[in-house]
């Protein structure tokens, strides 16, 4: 809230509508994205009289995913604004991406009238059942007295804690009501008081003694990092008690990819190295992470000699994959700042020489290090993004191969830089997340990577981008096919593509019909000045990759086997042909 | 993971407003987890419900169970009173064929079990009992001989033994610590919500 004046402190009488302006300004909301209809039009009415910009989507799904990018590139809430019936269904692919991820945003929706909620009125559809499991809290607002404390109580449930999408559903005779607006007597209130659980000192320093003993320690570190803002408080832990860290997909960012102690991603398609590290580790600190199975592999055979201390602020996240040995739960900043003064320095050359001789092998099958056969592959474009950025770009990704190879090929240095759905692995997330973070963002430079598959799920968003004037670059990495399904069905289903060819319009020609610059590039040598040619153009620009259609993300361990069972690279510079 | 199952009684204070029971039962389904009974009730407070949530689950399953129940804005207060000494009492209604010559052997029954016959018709009378599950298991296996026509049974309730079970845990260290912990910081606490806050967890980890 930057302009106190047009705010005066006695209560006075609002519509139900202007109300929920009233709050969205105080609660500090610059940017609302959302498409209007029957039941939300009081609010966009009363939308002409605010200062609150809004952003009209092409479809809600967009909505949803423009605040959950602008939540995890800004850190704050995100608000998304749709009408009843379809417009709220609509929100639901979105919702469940941002409760996957932990991202705080809050859903608005219009409502029919209460008088014939439950009658299957015209564009009624019960979105607080619907949400109720892919929400962390959602209200029904039938009256305009309720909305102000509905809306300030969303808003704090979204971000507190562990945070999460909100839903609050405004019927329209909520919102064309009059009531008095009082915002200090709408401030939220502690109904419940929550046990405590946080750590003892004793606690702490059976752990501080754990790391202490520990050999071979790997530190998994996640999204919760980011979330708590404790990137710096790790980076001391592991320098401290010289700790290698690995890190889950969401996790990228959290710790500088270029600090000596960064092993790299971990899980399904992390280098060798990361996993074996893992694997024979003597202890895992897992820090704001959730031993998602993509990160473990087969349970059973997941490293198995480490001890393991879960540090988490969800308590229900404790012994749900992993039986852990020490859970620490709260806030992650706050408990490693009481750690940290009991955590011993230490050096672990042993276990740093047996983590670089795995990593040996690893570098020669590296793409990067193949010898050039002319053909045009997503890692280097990947890679050339990163160089020609220098890293410091906001990556914006869709789900899927591509994903894979950015998180491999870009490196990321600080927090909030990677823009992915991981959870919920959402195919179409990456343009309408990109324009929320660019939003959230205005003067980073703001890429979107995306396969041909999703980005055609929500292309309709390019409209949204001119309209706007939003200077986003689009990397499509268009295979032709939708490639990461492609990959299983070459690995386990014996190469048959069922459904997996994909046609793709003419980007080029796509993009100049919504007035943003067009480039396509097929050799490795175009990468880099196509990359340059778009970045240095002032507004949006799209180049489409046209890359080696079967190419494969490796390494890669199969759903549910052994971590340090995977699928290499063949390389014509390893002798063995084949890997265990 | 694979536990061994065993029933867990759950006793959970929720804020009475629509929707809370459809969450709670939400929860079990969505995480897989069967009730075997629930039952839920007005309490001494206003606005605030007390239900009785019976589910055959592992160990582990159970504290995170209680840990997501928690997660539930409307929640009060959850407690896995499995290992407590609690009492816990059900009420059913059996409806069984009664005819002249077995009347007689119905009273005695009814007599032993503490039961009462609450409605007598010509061809059937309905027994009424009170007690702990086993208890009514047992007239149940006893009546099924003679007939029964139709039987309802209420979930378990259950209460802990002991006085000043809801007193607990009100220190002002857990408020203190509630308060930098949750990002709650600037929220005011509502007295009387403390009142249901137990500081012991037994199903916590």
């Amino acid at each position: 809230m930057k302009d106190q004046s047009s705010h005066s402190a006695a209560p006075r009488t609002l519509t139900g509508a202007e109300i929920i302006w009233a709050c969205l300004e105080r609660l500090g909301v610059e940017h609302i994205f959302g498409y209007p209809g029957g039941a939300i039009l009081p609010t966009y009415d009363a939308l002409t009289r605010s200062r609150v910009h809004h952003v009209l989507v092409r479809h809600e799904q967009g909505a949803t995913h423009m605040a959950d990018g602008y939540a995890r590139a800004s850190g704050r809430v995100g608000v998304a604004l749709a009408t009843s019936g379809p417009g709220a269904t609509n929100m639901v692919t979105g919702i469940a991406t941002a409760m996957m991820d932990s991202s705080p945003i809050v859903c608005i929706t219009g409502q029919v009238g209460s008088a014939v909620l439950g009658s299957d009125a015209f564009q009624e559809t019960d979105i607080t059942g619907i949400t109720l499991p892919i929400t962390k809290h959602n209200y029904l607002v039938t009256r305009a007295e309720e909305i102000a404390v509905s809306l300030r109580e969303a808003f704090h449930i979204a971000a507190s804690d562990r945070p999460g999408p909100v839903l609050v559903d405004i019927t329209k005779d909520a919102q064309l009501g009059s009531c008095e607006f009082d915002w200090e007597a709408a401030a939220p209130r502690a109904h419940r008081q929550v046990p405590d659980f946080f750590p003892t000192a004793a606690k702490l320093a059976e752990a501080a003694a754990m790391i202490d003993e520990a050999q071979r320690p790997v530190i998994l570190a996640g999204h919760g990092i980011i979330l708590s803002g404790a990137e710096e408080e790790v980076r001391r832990l592991a320098e401290t008690a010289d700790i290698p860290i690995a890190l889950t997909l969401l996790g990228l960012g959290a710790f500088p990819a270029s600090h000596a102690l960064n092993l790299g991603m971990m899980g399904m398609h992390g280098e060798a190295w990361v996993n074996q590290a893992i694997q024979e580790s003597d202890l895992l600190i897992a820090l704001g992470m959730r031993f998602d199975d993509r990160v473990t592999g087969k349970l059973n055979t997941y490293a198995q000699k480490a001890k393991k201390i879960h540090v988490e602020i969800d308590r229900a996240e404790i012994n749900k994959n992993v039986h852990v040995d020490m859970p620490l739960i709260g806030d992650l900043r706050d408990i490693l700042r009481r750690l940290l003064p009991s955590v011993k320095a230490a050096r672990h050359s042993a276990w740093w020489s047996q983590i670089h001789s795995s990593q040996q092998d690893s570098a020669v099958r590296d793409i990067q290090n193949l010898p050039d056969s002319g053909h045009l592959y997503a890692a280097h474009v990947i890679n050339d993004l990163w160089r020609e950025t220098k890293g410091e770009a906001i990556v914006v990704t869709d789900v899927g191969q591509h994903q894979m190879w950015e998180a491999q090929y870009y490196h990321h240095e600080k927090p909030r830089t990677l823009i992915t759905s991981g959870g919920l692995g959402t195919m179409g997330f990456a343009l309408p997340a990109a324009i929320g973070a660019k939003f959230a963002r205005p003067d980073a430079e703001v890429w979107v990577v995306a396969g041909d598959g999703g980005f055609q799920m929500t292309m309709a968003e390019l409209a949204t981008i001119v309209q706007e004037k939003l200077n986003v670059k689009i990397a499509i990495i268009n295979n032709g096919y939708l490639g990461m399904v492609r990959q299983w069905q070459e690995f386990f289903y014996e190469g048959r593509y069922a459904g997996t060819p994909l046609l793709s319009p003419d980007y080029v020609k796509l993009a100049e019909a919504y007035g943003i610059p067009g480039l396509m590039v097929t050799e490795r040598s175009q990468v880099g000045p196509a990359l340059h040619t778009s970045r240095f153009h002032a507004g949006a620009a799209l180049i489409d990759f046209r890359v080696e259609q079967e190419d494969s993300v490796y390494p890669m361990v199969p759903a549910g086997a052994d971590l340090q069972a995977m699928i290499r690279r063949p390389s014509p510079l390893v002798e063995r042909p084949t890997d265990e | 993971m694979s536990e061994r199952e065993k029933p867990h009684t759950f006793v959970v204070y929720v804020e009475n407003k629509p929707g809370v029971l459809n969450r709670i039962a939400s929860l079990f389904r969505r995480r897989g987890y069967n009730i075997e009974s629930l039952t839920v009730g007005h309490t001494e407070h206003a606005n605030i419900s007390r239900m009785t949530i019976v589910s055959s689950i592992g160990e582990g399953a159970a504290q995170r169970v209680e840990a997501n129940i928690y997660k539930l804005v409307n929640v009060l207060s959850v407690k896995d009173v499995t290992h407590a000494t609690t009492i816990s009492r059900s009420l059913a209604l059996i409806k069984v064929e009664a005819l002249e010559e077995s009347r007689h052997r119905l009273m005695e029954i009814v007599r032993v079990f503490r039961a009462r016959v609450v409605d007598l018709a010509p061809r059937s009378l309905i027994i009424e009992i009170t007690g702990a599950e086993d208890k009514i298991h047992a007239l149940v296996d006893v009546l099924r001989p003679f007939g029964i026509l139709e039987m309802v049974r209420t979930g378990q309730v259950v209460m802990r033994r002991g006085a000043l079970e809801r007193a607990e845990g009100s220190s002002p260290k857990a408020v203190q610590q509630d308060a930098r912990h949750t990002g709650q910081k600037e929220l005011p606490a509502v007295s009387g919500a403390n009142a249901l806050v137990e500081a012991e967890h037994p199903g916590s980890v």
